[in-house]
């Protein structure tokens, strides 16, 4: 188990100040790169919820992305004036229910059983709106408007400016970030972080397990519907795609890749994804094999991912001040 | 004779055609000692998990303190007083030891699903984690992992875990199994000191420990209850020196 020690804490702020500042140099295009990357960050965040401190490994997580991004677009796409509101609350009630019934069957399961559900479960979403005409069938649907967040009839960020959209995607991550961090160190996170240890023993020592485990599926299945709806109202674009295989496929390498059990791990992963797809290409048009050839060597040699080597950076540059604590 | 705390009316569980356990009807008496004695196979490691919700029985009734506990799940038996430790260490390797037992002591929560306050603030499982270390002989490895400890002391972990819930009723399984004579010497001393005050059932192979422990002593083979009674009296058993005893005799001479 990792315990946030205080060099981390430093290198997340540096990392936080670098993103508060990234809009002022970096251009357009970038930006609005950066966002996505932000609002994948808040899907792979969640992910790690289930894979990195309960011990799900949920393959079918890309479909509550999905949920929440095609809610937003069906239930709002053709009005004019999008309460932001209303809408937030109402797509991720919604997504936390589907979540529900589908945490409900699957949690039964266990290891690839598991997968196989979320899987199974993934698929039929994803063929439910790849097969309906009308909700656009494999064209996706578009959305006219972006949500307006107003309070008090006062207008409070504009999500037609790339910028506005940018802080506020970055102000939901991060608390999403602070958030999850909270749960995980209150008596439910210890819960699950045991469960993932050992299942058989924490049932043993008088918990429902299977509560928890639903608990934690919803709320993760919750923030990636939150990612949906910002990425549907980033990009007012959805395709069936969103909730495919191979997105929850992506994101579980993303949170591999990042390291599991860290939180802010899949968020490096995320933005080391992303960023080499975008420059690679550049190099070479086999720029997949180069990325494969990456993640096996990440997995090969660096067993917690990126985030375990910033541990043992931290560990060994600053270990007078960690004697005693173990990471 | 004092307040029974468990008892079991015609317990059966059979595993396909296999008897595991076979009409096996037990009172345990608070406060007391039960060990459960048997070769190998003879069931005792189903009985335990059959009163400790692990497995659910074929047939026949477990009652806790006049309640009806037969189709209750591990956590309810837990929840309501019973501990059990493991027979194969089964504690959390990658945690410390105060981890590993906050986790039990956490179970004093109504629930545990809380999600705000961090936990360690919270002075009552503190206390409680704290409380099943020393008793263990574990305060001074409070925060090693407990991975990283030696086999007797995951053993002694394994035990402390079950005590930061704070049960009525202990079961153990095999606690001294696989240990060295030294660490069996101490967790023995650590079991005596528990059964001063705590209701113990108990299953052991280690004869030298169960006849200085116990009050009562079951002997299961096969599956069913072969003589229960104390210890003179089955020290003394025709029956239990043909069934076990004996051979073990045999076989250590």
């Amino acid at each position: 188990m990792h315990t946030v020690t205080r060099p981390i804490i430093i290198f997340l702020c540096l990392c936080l100040a670098l993103l508060l500042l990234f809009p002022m140099v970096g251009s357009a295009f970038y930006t609005g790169l950066v966002t996505k990357i932000m609002i994948l960050s808040i899907f792979t965040i969640s992910l790690d919820l289930l894979i990195g401190f309960t011990g799900l490994v949920s393959f079918g997580h890309a479909a509550f992305f999905g949920i929440g991004a095609y809610l937003l677009a069906i239930l709002f796409g053709d009005l004019e004036h999008i309460n932001y509101w209303w809408s937030l609350t109402l797509t991720l009630s919604l997504t936390g229910l589907a979540a529900l019934l589908v945490g409900w069957l699957c949690i039964r399961t266990s290891g690839i059983y598991f997968i196989m559900l979320t899987l199974a479960f993934a698929q039929m979403f994803f063929y439910f709106f790849f097969e309906s005409p009308r909700f656009g069938g494999d064209d996706g649907i578009f959305m006219m408007n972006k949500p307006e967040i107003t309070l008090a009839t006062r207008q409070l960020v504009d999500l037609d400016n790339e910028h506005d959209f940018y802080y506020f995607v970055l102000a939901w991550l991060v608390g999403v970030y602070l958030f999850l961090s909270m749960i995980l160190r209150a008596p439910f996170g210890h819960v699950l972080i045991a469960i993932k240890a050992n299942e058989q023993r924490v049932r043993a020592l008088g918990y429902s397990t299977p509560h928890y485990k639903l608990v934690s599926f919803v709320i993760a299945g919750t923030i990636a519907g939150l990612a949906g709806f910002l990425e549907a109202a980033h990009t007012s674009f959805i395709t069936p795609a969103y909730l495919g295989w191979h997105e929850s496929g992506m994101a579980i390498m993303m949170v591999i890749l990042g390291g599991m059990g860290t939180l802010f791990g899949p968020v490096i992963g995320t933005f080391i994804v992303v960023l080499l797809q975008d420059f690679l290409p550049n190099f070479t048009e086999h720029w997949k094999l180069i990325m494969g050839g990456i993640i096996i060597f990440v997995v090969l040699f660096l067993p917690n991912g990126i985030a375990g080597l910033i541990y043992s950076i931290s560990n060994r540059f600053f270990s007078r001040e960690n004697s005693g604590r173990e990471g | 004779m004092s307040e029974i705390i468990l008892r079991t009316e015609h317990l059966c569980k059979n595993f396909g055609g296999l008897k595991a356990t076979d009409d096996v009807s037990l009172e345990f008496e608070r406060g007391k000692v039960h060990a459960i004695l048997g070769p190998n196979g003879a069931g005792k490691t189903t009985l335990i998990n059959l009163l400790s919700g692990e497995l659910l029985p074929s047939s026949g009734r477990i009652l806790f303190k006049g309640y009806d506990i037969t189709d209750a799940r591990p956590e309810k038996v837990s929840r309501i007083g019973i501990g059990r430790s493991f027979q194969k260490t089964n504690i959390l390797p990658g945690f410390s030891c105060l981890q590993n037992c906050w986790i039990g002591a956490q179970s004093c929560l109504i629930t545990s699903m809380r999600f705000f306050r961090p936990a360690k603030h919270l002075r009552m499982v503190h206390r409680r984690a704290d409380h099943a270390l020393q008793l263990c002989g574990l305060s001074n490895k409070r925060n090693q992992i407990a991975g990283t400890m030696s086999y007797g002391e995951q053993r002694q972990l394994e035990i402390a875990m079950m005590l930061a819930t704070e049960p009525e009723l202990l079961l153990l399984d095999e606690p001294l199994a696989g240990m060295g004579t030294e660490e069996s010497q101490q967790v023995t001393a650590l079991l005596k000191e528990l059964a001063k005050e705590q209701t113990l059932i108990l299953i052991e192979h280690d004869m030298d420990a169960v006849f200085s422990l116990a009050d009562r002593i079951t002997v299961m083979v096969d599956g069913a209850e072969l003589e229960t009674g104390s210890v003179e009296q089955i020290r003394n058993s025709q029956a239990v020196q043909d069934a076990y005893l004996g051979h073990d005799e045999e076989d250590a001479a």
